[in-house]
This record gives structure tokens, C-alpha cells and sequence, in this order.
């Protein structure tokens, strides 16, 4: 009814291979973007909860989010299985530390930015066997990865500055005349930095997909061999999926350090956070930048909401006992999902909005 | 020069100055490596018969032991609660099989993986919500496995054997033997080893494929309450082991996915070489080596010997 | 088609083996410019086994292939491609996550030169780059009569269609040599004329040399210049089409004689 492409007609090719080529998902996108930088943010200054929603919510989700798009384009475009997504969080987070500290005046959005590019050449490195390996042989070779950089993180004083505690502790960082990070800046100040990062990382994210480079990734990953006869340089393809995808997961991590948790242990990039990663891209959706946003929204929500929901309805219950009814229902879950939609929520989304576009006369 | 020498020389020099000393790490190891090699059995059993990667073998090894100390707690005679627990894992292949595995039939390798992650994850819940998620102390006593331990003298010095140890070592030997019997003189074993080589060809002459699954994932399922009872025994019943348990996949690579001699011997081979080098030369690097060296290792092995010790070579087809 | 015509490829006295299997054993032959050549024969004759030496993904232990003049080394299939050879595959290799349209565009690969850099803006030099070669595309698509499915996910279409998708992708690459393992296995014979009459326009059109594997042998007389027959690894027979069919040899090939 509403949602027709009845009419819209292409003219080039520019407009018809945009991103959006539907002027109601135009619209739809827009409005996100509304929600994300004007009515959360003022949510979260006006509401005496906004605090917590800010906090405790969006900003793990956006940048779960934008983990779970590098996460995505490894192993959703670029076919590559890994277990090592939290240690290469870890190595983004370590790096931003590192930066901040031994350059104080660097201002902690570039070196955020920066520190990508350590996650991304600690990724090129764990990925070279790829090139030789595939499937279940290259997620050995990323659990190598998790555990040797989980043993580094901790083994290497130099990496926390010696601190006896292990953890990362983020001082209050100004940058803009304002305080971005730290323990007393606001919270709303650390969203809409987290989420113009996250938004302007996934339409840069959003363009490579659909470029040449893009191509050559899911050339790899549907079929190599041909995708080799066809010119494509294995090496060069799968190096920069594990660059690019290893760059995301690295500034993901650091700013979970710096907007998110504060304070970080080892802990928050153990394998875990690796399983957690890859559930948001198997429930969202393989190869779909959407699906990262659903998949990271559901993981993160539905333990929130499994946790406050027998309170409100006013049954008592251990957390303890939440925390082991989320592990099932989330196992149970993905297995539900590879059953039924292995290509997740996005898929689903996308059914969805066939079935929209020609309702309400499904045989017209 | 300094560090060249301890790295080529010293760890070496230490090794024979203390033989006594070197034999009763080799030994530690070796019981180590057994304990890898039933872990790896348990996923080469199941990767035989099904082609999937059970990520989920270490939770079930914890599953397992979970609920033969959760039954004896709750008031069952060990002994009970021991053929209770086989009838657990029993039920929970015949459960897998239905809602896991049937559905997932003729997917890609890649998803059937990422299922048994998210297996594990349910099992993971279960079990804590079940039983509790605290660490528990292994019945050991009641199972009438032996303690204490024995002192052998040997080239000048002490070294000791648990008996716990050799109980563990012989048990494995005598399990692997029992399935080895299994999968080659019985028509059951027939079957798995036709589904093995080929599914639509196995289901052709008519053997069934659940009844098959089913029963390799019981099998796998025993073979990890008698690895979860011996490492229980030797340290505590927790979820640590779960992550511990992933060293298999390293195990695995070594000694390649289909072949149950080569999850044995890589087994041991990976528990003596990470014993070796935590002793030797974990202090260079600050200790605690020992959580990844395993992978190292199978990484080399990647890059030199993708098949394994025992895999056959892989040949790429257009 | 005169024989004086420029030589193309020359394979010279090849043999590949796996283990001790021997897959080729001293086969030579040529591929002259601008003709259609056959390469036939019973099943496991070696023919799948030939185009894969040709296009560098096996390498033959014995013998020399030279392209265009200049001898070949050992080397990966992606230089192969760039030097301008295409192939489409016995089993239909698509990329079946993607649509018809970036399927074809994909052929493109090796033509796209800007960097990382544009690519990830999408404006200026990348886009104008795109859109480029997205003509290009499209006069193939065109060409192949495939306008209606540019959209469509390329796992949902029929056989037939596929087969046509993986061409359009192989020209998209703009071969000077095409390999065409069993371009019309599978198809039914409405099906197979179409086929026929793509391999020669793309021929005669673009003068696109072509070398096809092929079992329907009314194809093969009808559009090869020459003829090369493989048995059991071996050359048993090489020539314009009257003259291999009426090779004894061939026809002991084809119909078996007691050895």
C-alpha cells in the first residue's frame, strides 16, 4: 500500500545502484538516523533513566554494532571463519591505551581512529594462513589468535602501564573544549561521539561492500576457485577482509574502553566476547550491514530485557538464574535460527518487506 | 648470545641435569595428553559419522560430570548415579539428534559449527541452571577410583605416580580398545563406518542415518563422562574445562580430523610438548604458556601438513 | 579459416599426473586466432583436466604451453586471466550469493583500477568507474538477452539460465581466449540452439577465440573449425570436424573395440 517502487523509475545507473534505490526506504533510513542523533540523545539529557539508557544500552549497542559489521565483513562477505573477534577488539583497545597515555594532546577520536590500524595489522598477520587454510582449519589458526593475545594482554605489563590492578583505566579526556571520555563525562556527549563514529564507519563499510573490492570478497567467498580464474588475487582479497574487518573490531574495542566500560580487564576481550560477536552476525544476518545492527540490538536487548522482566511482573528470581536461562534461550536460539533462517533477522526483514510490497493483493 | 643460550641451551641442560625431574614431567604430561586424546576421541567420533565439528564436546564433558556429582549430591549411591548419567547422555544424543542435527541436515560445515556453538551455549545454561554453577569436588572415592600415589626411584631421584593417574591411563586405553572392538566387529560399527565414507550411499542400502547419529553421539557422550570423571578427579569439576576442552580442535589438526589414532597420538604428543615447553621455557616468556602453545603448534602443522599426521591429502577439483 | 592464421595457444607434448594417475600423457595441439576449436571425447579423457592446465590452475610436469608467442611458466590462474583467458566451468560456478548483475560485473575485476581510497567515499573516480563499466555490463546483458533476471540472485534461476549468466560473466571479462567446459550440458535442444548462436555471434562479433569441451557432438561439427580428440589422456585424432569423424580411431573411441 504505502510501500510501492511502482513509479520510481531509474534513469542511470548512478541512482539506480544506490544504496537505497526506494524513496520509502530513503525516508526509513533517514528517520533512523533522526532517532539515533536527536530523539535519543534528547531522551537520554531530559529522562531521569536516560542515564542508564545510555549507557547501560545504546552505547554498548552501537558499538556492538559497529564489532559485529567488522565481524560481518570477514565472515558474512569475505567467507572467512573467526574466533578471535574479542582478542582483536582487545588489540584496538590496548592500542587506543597505549596512544592516549604516551601522547597526551592527541586527540582521543584520531587516536581511536588510529588505533584500528594496529588491530587491522594484527589481523593481516593472524590471517595469512588463510591463504592455505579454509573453514574449520583458519577458526583454529583465530583461536590461536584469541588465546596468544588474551596471554599477551596480560603478560605484557607495558601494554596496561604497569598498572598492578592489569586493567586499562581511562582518565577524563577533553577534546572539542568538552570532556569526551572518562569518568565524568556525559553521557550523552559519549553517545552522539560513539554514534557518529558507528554511522559514518558503516557507510564507509556500506560503499566498499558494493565496489570492486566488495565484489572480490564475495567472489572469494561463494566460490575461490572460480573467483581465482576470474583474476582475483586470493591474497590480496582475504588479507584485506582480515585488515578491514580486524580495523572495525579495533576501534570497536577502543571505544568500548573509553565510551563504554571505563575501566577494562583482559576479561572484556576473552573468548566470550568472541562467541558473542559472532552470535550477533549468525542471528542478524551474514553479509548484511542491517542485519549487524538487528543482531547486535537482539543479543545485547533480550538479556536486558530476560533480566528486569520477572522484576516488573514481580517474580523474584537469582540473577545468577537469568544469567543460565540467557545462556539457553540464546543457544537455543541460534541453533533455531541455522534451522530455520540461517541468514538471520535481515532475511527476515527483507521477506518482510517483499511481502509489503505488494500487499494488500498478494496475487494482483 | 645470552638469550640464544637460553633459549638452545639452557632449557636443555636443565632437562639432564635432573633426569628424575624430566621423567616426571614427561609423565604429568602424558597423563595430560591422554585426557586431550578423549577429548579429541569424542570429536572425531562425531565428525566421522556426521562431518560435524562438535564444538559443543567439551560442554558435554562438563554436562556430564555435572550431572553424576549433582545426582550423588541429591542423595543417589554413586554407582547409580553413574548408570543414571549414561542414560543423561543418552537421552541428550537422541535430543541432539531430533532438534540439532536433523534439521541441519545437508548444511554447509561452516553453520553445522556454528550450531554446536550455540549448542554449547544451551548446554552451558542447562547444566548451571540444573545443577549449580559452582565448582564442585569429584566423587572419586565413591566411584571407587584409587588415591594416593607411588614413589619410584629412577635415576637418582624420586618420582611420583598418582595412582589416580594410571587408573586414568589404563581406563582410556581400555575405552579406546572397547570402541575399537565396537566400530570394527559389529554390524552398528559396520554402519558408522559406512555412513563415514559416504551418506547418500549408506542411505541407499538402508542404513538410517538418525539411528546412526544418534548412537555416535551417545558413544561421544560416554567417552566424555569418563574424560569429564578423570579430569574431575585430578582437579575440579567446572567450566573452566570448557575452554580447555577447545585444545582438542588443535589436537585435531595434528593428528587430522578422521583418524582416532592420530586424536591419541597427537593427544599425547601435544600434553608433552606443552608440558615441555611451560617447564623449560614458559619462564622466559612469564609463565602461563601453556593456554596457547597447543594452537602454535597445530598452526605450524597448518602451514607444513594441513592433512595431519594421519589425514589423507586434500586435492582440489574444478 | 586459412592455415596461415596466427597461432594463439600451442600446447607442446604435455602430461600431468596425480599421483600415479596419469591424467594427460604427450598431448600437443594449437588454437589458431579467431577460430572455434573442440576439444571431445569419452568421459575421463582429460579434457576438464586440459582447460585447467591452460588457464594455470593445474601445471603439467612434462612439456610447454605458449600463449600468444611467448612460453609459459608455472603460474597462479589469476595471471592467466589477466592475460586474457576466461572460462566457465562444467558444474555451474556462479557466485550464488550474488545477483546476475554483480555476477557480470565481477568479470570486471581485473578492468577496475581505483584503490581502496575511492572505494570507500563511492564518489568521484570509483563511481564514475562503476558506472563505466556498468555500460559495458549492460551491453552484455543485452547481448545475452538476460535484462529480465539483472536483479535476481543468481541461486534462483533455472539451469538454462545460469549457464547463459556464467557466459555473459566470462565476456564480460572481454577474453581474447574462451574456454567453455560443456557450455550446453544439461539443456534441452530449444535451449542448446540458443546457446549455439551466442558461442558464434560472440565469434564472429568480438573475434573471441573460442575452445570448448562438448559430448553433443551435431554441436560440435556444427560450430568448430577443428577438432582435437582425447582418449583416455591421449591424442588419438586432430582435425576439421569430416575429417575426425571419419577417423577410425575416433569411432573405436566412441563405440569401443575389443582390445
Amino acid at each position: 500500500m504505502f510501500y510501492r517502487e511502482a513509479g520510481q523509475f531509474k534513469t542511470d545507473y548512478k541512482s539506480d545502484s544506490a544504496v537505497f534505490p526506494i524513496l520509502q526506504d530513503r525516508v526509513g533510513i533517514a528517520f533512523m538516523i533522526f532517532l539515533a542523533l536527536v530523539v535519543v540523545p534528547l531522551y537520554g539529557w531530559s529522562s531521569s533513566s536516560g542515564e542508564f539508557f545510555l549507557n547501560g544500552i545504546m552505547i554498548p549497542f552501537m558499538i556492538f554494532a559497529l564489532v559485529t559489521i567488522g565481524l560481518n565483513i570477514l565472515m558474512g562477505y569475505a567467507g572467512q571463519l573467526s574466533l578471535g573477534t574479542g582478542a582483536f577488539t582487545g588489540v584496538g583497545a590496548y592500542a587506543c591505551y597505549k596512544l592516549i597515555t604516551h601522547f597526551p594532546e592527541l586527540n582521543l577520536i584520531v587516536a581511536v581512529l588510529m588505533s584500528g590500524f594496529f588491530a587491522a595489522a594484527v589481523g593481516i598477520i593472524f590471517g595469512l594462513p588463510s591463504l592455505r587454510i579454509k573453514g574449520l582449519y583458519l577458526a583454529v589458526t583465530t583461536l590461536a589468535a584469541q588465546f596468544f593475545l588474551e596471554w599477551l594482554f596480560i603478560r605484557w605489563e607495558w601494554l596496561y602501564n604497569y598498572d598492578p590492578s592489569g586493567a586499562l583505566i581511562v582518565p577524563d579526556i577533553t577534546a572539542f573544549g568538552i570532556i569526551i571520555a572518562g569518568p565524568s563525562a556525559n553521557a550523552v556527549v559519549k553517545y552522539l561521539v560513539v554514534t557518529l563514529i558507528v554511522i559514518f564507519m558503516t557507510w564507509i563499510a556500506s560503499n566498499v561492500i558494493r565496489g570492486r573490492i566488495g565484489r572480490s570478497w564475495m567472489m572469494i567467498r561463494d566460490m575461490d576457485i572460480a573467483a581465482e580464474l576470474m583474476g582475483v588475487r586470493p591474497l590480496a582479497a582475504k588479507l584485506s577482509a582480515f585488515a578491514m574487518s580486524s580495523f572495525y573490531c579495533g576501534v570497536g574495542g577502543a571505544m568500548m574502553v573509553f565510551f563504554w566500560l571505563g575501566a577494562a580487564e583482559v576479561e572484556s576481550f576473552d573468548i566470550n566476547h568472541s562467541f558473542l560477536f559472532l552470535f550477533m552476525v549468525i542471528i542478524g544476518g551474514m553479509g548484511s550491514l542491517i542485519g549487524s545492527f538487528m543482531g547486535a540490538a537482539f543479543i545485547w536487548v533480550l538479556p536486558i530485557i530476560i533480566k528486569f522482566l520477572p522484576a516488573t511482573i514481580g517474580i523474584e528470581i537469582y540473577p545468577s538464574t537469568v544469567e543460565h536461562i540467557n545462556l539457553m534461550i540464546i543457544g537455543g536460539l541460534i541453533v533455531f535460527f541455522l534451522a530455520v533462517e540461517p541468514n538471520g533477522l535481515a532475511r527476515l526483514w527483507q521477506l518482510a518487506k517483499e511481502k509489503l510490497r505488494v500487499w494488500p493483493f498478494p496475487y494482483a | 648470545m645470552e638469550l640464544l643460550h637460553s633459549i638452545f641451551i639452557g632449557p636443555f641442560a636443565d632437562m639432564f641435569s635432573d633426569l628424575s625431574f624430566l621423567i616426571q614431567v614427561l609423565w604429568e604430561g602424558f597423563v595430560q595428553g591422554t585426557l586431550y586424546a578423549l577429548i579429541a576421541l569424542g570429536f572425531v567420533l562425531i565428525f566421522k559419522a556426521s562431518g560435524v565439528f562438535n564444538f559443543a564436546q567439551g560442554i558435554m564433558v562438563v554436562f556430564a560430570v555435572l550431572a553424576l556429582v549433582g545426582l550423588y549430591e541429591a542423595g543417589v549411591p554413586a554407582w547409580l548415579a553413574l548408570i543414571l548419567t549414561i542414560g543423561i547422555m543418552g537421552l541428550l544424543a537422541i535430543g541432539i539428534e531430533r532438534v540439532v542435527l536433523r534439521p541441519l541436515v545437508n548444511q554447509h560445515d561452516a553453520i553445522l559449527l556454528m550450531a554446536t556453538i550455540g549448542l554449547a551455549r544451551f548446554l552451558s545454561g542447562a547444566g548451571q541452571f540444573i545443577f549449580g554453577g559452582e565448582n564442585k569436588a569429584m566423587i572419586t572415592e565413591e566411584l571407587g577410583l584409587p588415591t594416593g600415589s607411588s614413589e619410584a626411584e629412577i635415576f637418582g631421584g624420586v618420582v611420583f605416580f598418582e595412582h589416580l593417574d594410571i587408573a586414568a591411563v589404563i581406563i582410556a586405553g581400555l575405552l579406546v580398545a572397547a570402541l575399537a572392538v565396537f566400530f570394527s566387529k559389529t554390524r552398528i560399527g559396520r554402519a558408522l563406518r559406512a555412513v563415514a565414507d559416504d551418506h547418500q550411499a549408506a542411505l541407499s542400502v538402508g542404513i538410517s542415518l538418525n539411528q546412526i547419529w544418534a548412537i555416535v553421539w551417545f558413544a561421544a557422550g560416554i567417552v566424555a563422562l569418563v574424560t569429564g570423571i578423570m579430569w574431575g578427579a585430578r582437579s575440579d569439576v567446572s567450566f573452566a574445562l570448557e575452554i580447555i576442552a577447545l585444545k582438542a580442535l588443535a589436537v585435531l589438526i595434528i593428528g587430522g580430523f578422521t583418524s582416532i589414532p592420530g586424536a591419541i597420538i597427537a593427544g599425547i604428543i601435544v600434553g608433552l610438548v606443552e608440558k615441555l615447553f611451560e617447564i623449560y621455557w614458559g619462564s622466559l616468556l612469564g609463565g602461563g604458556v601453556e593456554a596457547w602453545f597447543a594452537y602454535i603448534v597445530a598452526l605450524i602443522f597448518l602451514l607444513f601438513r594441513p592433512q595431519g599426521l594421519f589425514g589423507e591429502k586434500i586435492i582440489e577439483r574444478v | 579459416m586459412s592455415a596461415e592464421q596466427e597461432i594463439l595457444l600451442d600446447v607442446k607434448d604435455i602430461s600431468l599426473s596425480f599421483g600415479g594417475v596419469k591424467a594427460i600423457t604427450d598431448v600437443s595441439f594449437n588454437v589458431r586466432k579467431g577460430e572455434v576449436r573442440a576439444i571431445i571425447g569419452p568421459n575421463g579423457a582429460g579434457k576438464t583436466s586440459m582447460l585447467n592446465c591452460i588457464n594455470g590452475f593445474y601445471h603439467p610436469q612434462v612439456g610447454t604451453i605458449s600463449y600468444k608467442g611467448e612460453v609459459r611458466k608455472a603460474m597462479r590462474p589469476y595471471v592467466a586471466a589477466s592475460q586474457g583467458i576466461a572460462r566457465t566451468f562444467q558444474n555451474v560456478a556462479l557466485f550464488r550469493g550474488m545477483t546476475t548483475l554483480d555476477n557480470i560485473m565481477s568479470g570486471r575485476t581485473l578492468r577496475m583500477k581505483r584503490g581502496f581510497f575511492w572505494q570507500m567515499f563511492r564518489h568521484g573516480p570509483a563511481l564514475a568507474e562503476e558506472i563505466e563499466h556498468r555500460k559495458r555490463v549492460e551491453e552484455i546483458i543485452d547481448f545475452l538477452e538476460i535484462q529480465a533476471i539483472r536483479k535476481t540472485p543468481v541461486g534462483r534461476l533455472p539451469y538454462g539460465l545460469q549457464k547463459r549468466v556464467e557466459l555473459a560473466r566470462a565476456l564480460a571479462m572481454e577474453p581474447e581466449l574462451l574456454l567453455l567446459d560443456e557450455p550446453m550440458a544439461g539443456m534441452n535442444q530449444e535451449e542448446k540452439e540458443d546457446m549455439s548462436r551466442f558461442i558464434l555471434d560472440v565469434n564472429s562479433e568480438f573475434g573471441t577465440t573460442v575452445t570448448l569441451i562438448e559430448h553433443d557432438m551435431g554441436v560440435v561439427m556444427d560450430l568448430s573449425d577443428r577438432v582435437v580428440v582425447l582418449d583416455y589422456g591421449k591424442k588419438i585424432a586432430d582435425g576439421t570436424p569430416e575429417e575426425v569423424q571419419n577417423e577410425q580411431t575416433v569411432i573405436d573411441a566412441y563405440l569401443g573395440v575389443p582390445h
